[in-house]
């Protein structure tokens, strides 16, 4: 008890000589150098109280050192009969004994490397973390609110709203007047309105309570319910936070129905990329690719050796990786995919079961090989700057960048798919081998090469969704199983005949899971879509759009 | 129709005969007399091999390093490596082709829970005798296993505890976050008990299931969003392998940080760190029993040593190979039981169990020591913090060795584990 | 049958139904005595070759090929275990009348729809029941609309996902991922006697030759020409006033008992039962061992079973990265090279030798079947019965 007191007191006491500009310790007065003393000393209760004076001087450089006792990177050694405390830096090995880099304990000055068998650890034991954490803190807001990265300046805000303490209103307020960053200045006021609805008169309160409402702050809601609920309140102070509260509400169903909508885009880009490649090679070549899966896990492996490349040889650039691994993993894929079609898929044309056996086999083979070469562990792909994080649309609604542009990403392959299809003779050469092999083949396409270019093609966009699927999921050997079954649903559902049954699908499949997940969880909402597939097939058994005619009969 | 029934009568008997033959003549293992069989069973293929590979590295490494100290009682280890494919009905044949084909002293295998009730029956009618690495749900107290793994009080009541002090951040609203199985299943059962003893208010806690292998947390993030709005909210994760990585970037790029909703959790070591993008996971904790950044003498000696094997075997990632808490467990493990068996002076499995009981070990988290009578290890617990090369800088520990409690006292305070004085589980008197 | 073929049969029957569990029975150190483990793998490799006979049925002759029967065998493995759990009674762990995922569940009162299962007759009818009611009603719905081909397959898998995902989740009260396990009496007789594995044993090579003959006769009758037909032209048997999915519903129904009844037999015999045998990756396991022995032979299906799996056992031992290479290099073994799998091979072989001793031409060209033609090889009418 007695030290928590010694804390509150010191605190308030530091609070109050930097207002009224009382003289503090200074850096060599007296007390600081019996504090120093008393750290290495036994009795805990005078360490607390040295760790208050050091923190009382205010002086950074005493700041920076309590943070290194609190890292455990202080020790004491014996120097010319008296105590000296230096700081820990660099440990290394000198022989086969342990060595380390020391520094001078207020200006840090190095003063060489010893053996760490010479000196003493000055333990901080938790409730001396205790005492030394508020110091850290206060001195740490106050540096991360002048910091020039808006993200650093929004964290400490919101520390600053979760604390509610009323001696930091001036700061904020302060910080207001300065703040230029949209998001930050949200902060800065929901902090303020958080502050004045825990400390402020009753008219604060009601004001406070009506701005949260406005800036629809989410983290204001508990408080706001203790408000509305205290039995001292006046009516008017409920009657704002009531009111606030039902804003919140509506604005909370409004971010939730934003954010499932955009979950399903997302899971709809996402099956649509995977899909795509594995629709065309079954469409136009009635082809079902069981190494689906297996190409996008060459896609995304070959991500990984892109990555690692860069890290090696242009650690500079290294946020350029990932749009070199977009075509790189694209021409891997195709080229894997090329192999196999030429190899074995050609000579079963026309019999699906056979290729779904074959091409079954290869996915194992493919796995193992990757389980072999690369290791049987996930391997590690780091998102490159530009795709990390998110952007914050509206209050409460973050939009992680990586799935903004796999968003993106399913687009423009649709688009470019659509271009190589509809726009160039090399698709209109697919198109005709499609619909009549032997007639184009008696016009001059040749349809082996037909073959082996849409399948490379197909093959292509699987390794551009592996790229794409490093981002949000793990990479490793099994990672084509993940999606293989999502992909095929959504190419079962939507037919051979266009691809727009392949994007329907893709939307509707989407949009339904996210839709329903929150209400039946996520494995019952899997199950009911796997079984609204199953049902939907019965009404309509080739999928959206069927080949029709007489070559339909597979 | 002549013809086609000859040829199916021949290939029928070729075919049948030679599965036969080859069938009963199942390849046998040279049995030198200078050597005792140990078994290795651990997946080396399929889902858990990412998990479970290393583990067979690290027994290895330790067989190796007793057999060129001289071996157990003069003779020489000899490991019989099997591979249960990550199948749970292969685990149990590989487990009876060990005990019965093989004829092994003693197993060191297996890491989910599924894989152990799987082998459980055979160990136990064969008296066979397992050693198993895993941290686990407890509820169970087998004479042929010995469990060097955690018991719920030895990481998940430590961390959570950890969470609700002052030091930890004094957080008042736990979303208990896990995979669809036995684990996560009970863990949070168990969590859930301890922390509405501790007074926690049952509104204040959230438990969530995820299937095996979910890639999509959008949803979950959300909701874990608007439940920590106000701050004071942490997860306590028990999310199996896999799901953790598409878990911990959509929480980092949803816009949580550790700093106001931490996660704990309780199946991110070290060697799953190594396949993470660790820049969305860095601040968020762990609770183990170990850590590669343990200082000490004997763990500096056991990282280096296992990083030059992982570079001598070739094995995939080389010298950049981790060790963590199963890893450990495994290691110490097969020195326990060679202790026990020089104690006991004797291969011979109930003899070796004996002398295992109150057995003490440098390893290298410190010293451990099995426990007198229930199976189980006294472990310390260490809480750490993820930074970005993928190891734990540890933020607390605990002084002594925690004692492992198979039957938690939050939701079987009735029950005990005693081998010694009782028939494995029984009822406390009141 | 053809008298050679009865012989053959009878033949394989003896072994595998006396000789074995004889051999067995003999004390260790006896010349041929085989051991415990060895008929325990055995028994369960013949629950798999029960599997593949209905597999066979079902895709070799009449064209289907389902991507799900791991669902079927599921269903009566766990109907069988469910009845084994409920046998435990009090020796579990938490001496509880519970099986013991409920005890650490917290589910306090049996749930009503195991009860019926404590007593063996229903558990016996459910084991053939419950698979044909589920292969009826999912085969009607599918074979009404005339779902096809991939489009089938893809369904067949999409089913073994879903009931995966189900009986995955704890609060179907099934054990979740651990399953049923820690069974110790089989109706009474103690599990890990070997007298009883022996009894299991024999009961399961029983039902093989029993259901292999059940198959063989099928085939012989006019619906199996039926079904043949319909797996070379579906539409042709169509036009010609035939239901097609009415022969397809009846042998997806035979294949999914089958199925369930091998599942029954599995779960003493191996000892646990988990979804993991229900899901895509082990139900497309099944269809690599009825390809690789030989689809469209009945015995290929057979030998496929057994001889796919002891390999398995085998590399697993010895070469345990080899495993994975070895089965998909199988798969597509399968399909290029031998696509009447290993009895297929081996007679084109035999042939081609007995042709050599006999002197006469080599007619390789005509023998060999082109991958184009695979599936119309079994095709052609066979002859006459005597």
């Amino acid at each position: 008890m007695r030290y928590r007191l010694v804390v509150l007191l010191s605190l308030v006491a530091w609070l109050a000589a930097g207002a009224a500009g009382h003289a503090a310790p200074t850096t060599r007065s007296p007390e600081v150098t019996r504090a120093l003393a008393d750290l290495v000393g036994e009795d805990a209760d005078r360490r607390e109280a040295a760790v208050t004076v050091l923190g009382q001087t205010r002086d950074p450089k005493w700041i920076q050192f309590l943070e290194a006792l609190r890292g455990g990177s202080v020790y004491a050694r014996a120097r010319a009969g008296a105590t000296e405390l230096v700081v820990g830096g660099t440990k290394g090995m000198r022989g086969d004994r342990d060595v380390i880099d020391i520094a001078g304990a207020y200006d840090r000055e190095p003063l060489g490397t010893v053996p760490l068998a010479d000196l003493k650890e000055v333990p901080a034991d938790r409730r001396l973390r205790l005492v030394i954490k508020p110091f850290l803190d206060a001195d740490e807001t106050k540096a991360q609110l002048a910091d020039p990265d808006p993200a650093v300046r929004l964290g400490a805000a919101v520390k600053l709203g979760n604390q509610a303490e009323v001696a930091a209103v001036a700061t904020v307020e302060a910080a207001l007047q300065k703040e230029t960053d949209r998001w930050v200045r949200h902060a800065l006021t929901e902090a303020l309105g958080l502050i004045r609805l825990a400390h402020g008169s009753r008219e604060e309160r009601a004001a406070a309570a009506r701005t949260l409402g406005e800036i629809h702050s989410a983290s204001a809601r508990d408080a706001l319910g203790r408000l509305a609920a205290e039995p001292g309140a006046s009516p008017t102070e409920r009657d704002a936070a009531r009111q606030a509260i039902r804003r919140l509400e509506r604005w909370s169903l409004l971010t939730t129905t934003v954010e499932t909508a955009f979950q399903g885009a997302s899971l709809a880009s996402i099956l649509l990329l995977m899909a795509l490649g594995l629709a065309i090679v079954f469409g136009l070549m009635g082809v079902i690719n069981m190494a689906h899966g297996e190409l996008m896990a060459l896609g995304a492996y070959a991500t990984f050796v892109v990555q690692n490349w860069f890290r090696a040889a242009w650690p500079e650039r290294f946020d350029l990786y990932f749009a070199v691994a977009l075509p790189v993993s694209f021409l891997v894929a195709a080229a894997v995919g090329l192999i196999l079609e030429r190899g074995v898929i050609r000579f079963l044309y026309g019999r699906p079961l056979e290729t779904l056996l074959l091409t079954w086999g290869a996915s194992l083979i493919v796995q193992q090989a990757l389980r072999l070469w690369f290791g049987a562990a996930n391997v590690d792909v780091s998102s490159p700057s530009w795709l990390s994080g998110g952007v914050p649309a509206m209050v409460g609604v973050t939009l992680p960048y990586n799935r903004v542009f796999i968003i993106g990403l399913a687009t423009v392959s649709v688009a470019a798919t659509y271009w190589l299809l509809f726009r160039t003779s090399a698709g209109l050469r697919i198109r005709a081998v499609t619909q009549n092999r032997a007639m184009s083949s008696c016009l001059g396409v040749r349809a082996g090469v037909v073959d082996a270019t849409t399948f490379a093609f197909g093959a292509g966009l699987a390794g551009l969704a592996g790229c794409a699927l490093t981002q949000i999921g793990n990479v490793g050997p099994s990672l084509g199983q993940n999606y293989i079954v999502d992909s095929f649903m959504v190419v079962v559902t939507g037919g051979v005949g266009k691809l727009a049954g392949t994007i329907l699908a893709a939307a509707g499949l989407g949009g339904l899971t996210k839709g329903i997940e929150p209400a039946l969880g996520a494995v019952f909402g899997k199950v009911a879509i796997l079984v609204g597939v199953i049902l939907f097939l019965q009404r309509r058994p080739a999928g959206l759009f069927a080949t029709r005619g007489r070559n339909a009969e597979a | 129709m002549a013809e086609y029934a000859r040829r199916g009568f021949l290939k029928g008997s070729l075919a049948a005969g030679a599965a036969l033959g080859a069938g009963l003549g199942f390849p046998n293992v040279v049995r030198a007399q200078e050597m005792v069989k140990i078994g290795v069973l651990h997946s080396l293929s399929g889902t858990m091999a990412i998990s479970e590979v290393s583990l067979r590295d690290v027994v290895l490494m330790a067989v190796e390093e007793i057999n060129a100290k001289g071996g157990v009682m003069g003779k020489k280890i000899s490991p019989t490596v099997v591979d249960p494919a990550s199948n749970w009905d292969l685990f149990a044949e590989k487990a009876k082709q060990l005990l019965l084909q093989d004829k092994v002293a003693v197993v060191f295998g297996c890491w989910t829970s599924v894989s152990r009730k799987s082998v459980l029956p055979v160990f136990e009618n064969n008296n066979g005798l397992l050693f198993y690495p895993v941290q686990y749900e407890g509820e169970e107290c087998s004479k042929n296993v010995f469990y060097t793994g955690a018991t719920p009080n030895q990481q998940l009541i430590p961390g959570a505890e950890y969470l609700m002090s002052k030091e930890g951040g004094a957080y008042k609203k736990f979303y208990l976050l896990g995979t669809d199985y036995v684990f996560p299943r009970t863990a949070n059962k168990i969590l859930r008990a301890f922390l509405l003893a501790k007074g926690v208010p049952a509104a204040n806690i959230e438990e969530e299931y995820t299937p095996f292998n979910h890639q999509d947390y959008q949803t979950i993030v959300g909701k874990i969003k608007r439940f920590a709005s106000g701050g004071s909210a942490c997860v306590l994760s028990t999310i199996n392998g896999d799901s953790n990585v598409p878990f911990y970037k959509e929480f980092g790029n949803q816009g949580l940080r550790s700093e106001n909703a931490p996660i704990m959790a309780y199946s991110v070591a070290e060697d799953e760190l190594r396949g993470m993008d660790t820049a969305a996971l860095v601040g968020h904790l762990a609770a183990w029993n170990y850590f590669q950044s343990v200082e000490n003498a004997n763990n500096k000696k056991f990282v280096q040593a296992f990083k030059a094997y992982a570079k001598k075997a070739n094995l995939p990632g080389g010298d950049k190979r981790v060790t963590d808490d199963p890893m450990e467990a495994a290691y110490f493990g097969v020195y326990i039981w060679k202790q026990a068996v020089e104690k006991a002076k004797s291969f011979d499995v109930d003899a070796v169990r004996k002398a295992v009981y109150g057995q003490t070990f440098a390893a290298p988290s410190g010293t451990i020591k099995m426990h007198e009578y229930n199976h189980h290890t006294y472990r310390p617990v260490l809480i750490g913090e993820i930074m970005k090369d993928g190891q734990f800088k540890i933020v607390t520990r605990t002084k002594g060795l925690v004692e492992p409690e198979p039957w938690s006292k939050y939701t079987s305070p009735d029950k005990g584990c005693d081998w010694v004085k009782h028939q494995g589980t029984y009822q406390k008197k009141a | 049958m053809p008298r050679r073929e009865t012989l053959a049969v009878g033949l394989a029957a003896v072994v595998l139904v006396v000789v074995l569990p004889v051999c067995n029975a003999l004390p260790a150190d006896a010349p041929f005595a085989v051991s415990n483990f060895t008929l325990n793998l055995f028994g369960k490799f013949l629950t798999y070759a029960i599997l593949a006979l209905g597999l066979d049925l079902l895709w070799g002759y009449a064209g289907v090929l389902s991507l799900g029967h791991g669902v079927f065998f599921g269903l009566g493995a766990y109907a069988m275990g469910m009845h084994l759990m409920l046998e435990i009674g009090a020796k579990s762990v938490y001496q509880s009348a519970l099986p013991d995922f409920m005890v650490w569940n917290q589910v306090t009162a049996l749930p009503l729809f195991w009860r019926p299962f404590q007593s063996v007759a229903f558990t016996l009818a459910a084991i053939v029941l419950v698979p044909a009611l589920f292969g009826l009603a999912f085969g009607y719905l599918a074979f009404r609309s005339r779902i096809r081909g991939v489009y089938f397959s893809i369904i067949t898998q999409a089913l073994a996902l879903s009931a995966w995902l189900v009986f995955n989740r704890n609060e179907m009260n099934l054990g979740g991922t651990n399953g049923l396990a820690d069974f110790k009496t089989v109706f009474s007789f103690p599990l890990h006697r070997p007298s009883t594995q022996r009894g299991l044993y024999v009961v399961t090579a029983l039902t093989l030759v029993a259901a292999y003959l059940l198959c063989r006769w099928i085939t012989l009758t006019r619906a199996g020409k039926v079904l043949v037909a319909i797996r070379d032209s579906e539409t042709r048997v169509l036009f010609s006033g035939y239901s097609p999915a009415a022969y397809k519903l009846f042998v997806f129904v035979v294949s999914a008992v089958l199925a369930g009844l091998a599942g029954a037999l599995y779960a003493p015999q191996v000892g646990i039962i988990t979804p993991a045998k229900i899901g895509v990756l082990p139900s497309i396991e099944m269809v690599v061992w009825v390809a690789a022995g030989g689809r469209g032979t009945l015995y290929g299906s057979v030998i496929g079973a057994f001889g796919v799996n002891w390999i398995q056992s085998w590399l697993t031992t010895s070469y345990p990265d080899l495993w994975l290479l070895f089965l998909g290099g199988l798969f597509m073994g399968a399909v290029l090279f031998f696509p009447d799998g290993v009895v297929g091979a081996l007679g084109r072989l035999l042939t081609r030798a007995h042709r050599v001793v006999a002197g006469q031409p080599d007619r390789a060209i005509l023998d060999a079947p082109h991958p184009s033609q695979a599936t119309h090889a079994m095709s052609r009418p066979p002859r006459s019965d005597k």
